[in-house]
């Protein structure tokens, strides 16, 4: 499913929204949930699961076509971990 | 003075702040596009609900910007149970993988 699936999907179970309202608030919720992952929120929705950031050390790396040793810089990586519910969902067919 | 002062929470570490919810995500609807609080509570739920319902259903979704929820299949393997030290074998499941998209991993490094 693509976001613009998404966005179908959901216009057409709410019938007082129409694609074009749906698309915007989705847009505008997914952005969000960007802004506060990046700024390293946690972010917890129930039944869903949770969204946050892990700090990832510094480390050498290499190139893998030349060998080089190369210095690949500490960063923060977002992560999502599936709550309970779903986990078991998924899992169950 | 008399009552009770406040418990004193302190924050785990990493966890400054408080983790946003589903009821944040609604009163965010609210303020920057004015949707009702029913009209945003019933967008929220709707959309976790569609995507949910496509990853039990087998499907991968990709929200460009955002990141990719894929299905990854698990072989069985052996484990331990942590407590009693005793060797199991950790079943074949199917877990979510979620993939950030270039976008939100630069976003999360003060990029863009």
């Amino acid at each position: 499913m693509t976001k613009s699936e998404l966005i179908d999907r959901v216009s057409q179970r709410l019938d007082h929204l129409n694609r074009k309202d749906t698309e915007v608030a989705l847009n505008t919720l997914l952005d969000y949930l960007g802004e506060q992952i990046a700024e390293g929120r946690r972010v917890e929705l129930r039944g869903f699961g949770s969204f946050g950031t892990k700090a990832r050390a510094a480390r050498k790396g290499r190139n893998p076509k030349t060998g080089d040793s190369v210095d690949v810089p500490a960063k923060q990586v977002p992560y999502f971990r599936a709550g309970k519910s779903l986990r078991t969902e998924v899992n169950r067919s | 003075m008399m009552g009770g002062q406040p418990p004193d929470i302190q924050p785990k570490e990493g966890d400054a702040l408080l983790a946003i919810t589903k009821a944040d995500l609604v009163e965010m609807l609210h303020d920057r596009i004015g949707f009702s609080k029913k009209e945003a509570q019933e967008l929220v739920e709707t959309g976790l609900d569609e995507i949910r319902q496509a990853l039990i259903d087998g499907e991968e979704v990709k929200l460009s910007g955002f990141g990719k929820f894929e299905l990854r299949d698990k072989a069985p393997r052996p484990g331990r149970n942590p407590k009693t030290g005793e060797e199991v074998t950790i079943s074949a499941r199917r877990v979510v993988n979620f993939r950030p998209s270039q976008v939100l991993k630069a976003r999360a490094n003060g990029e863009r």
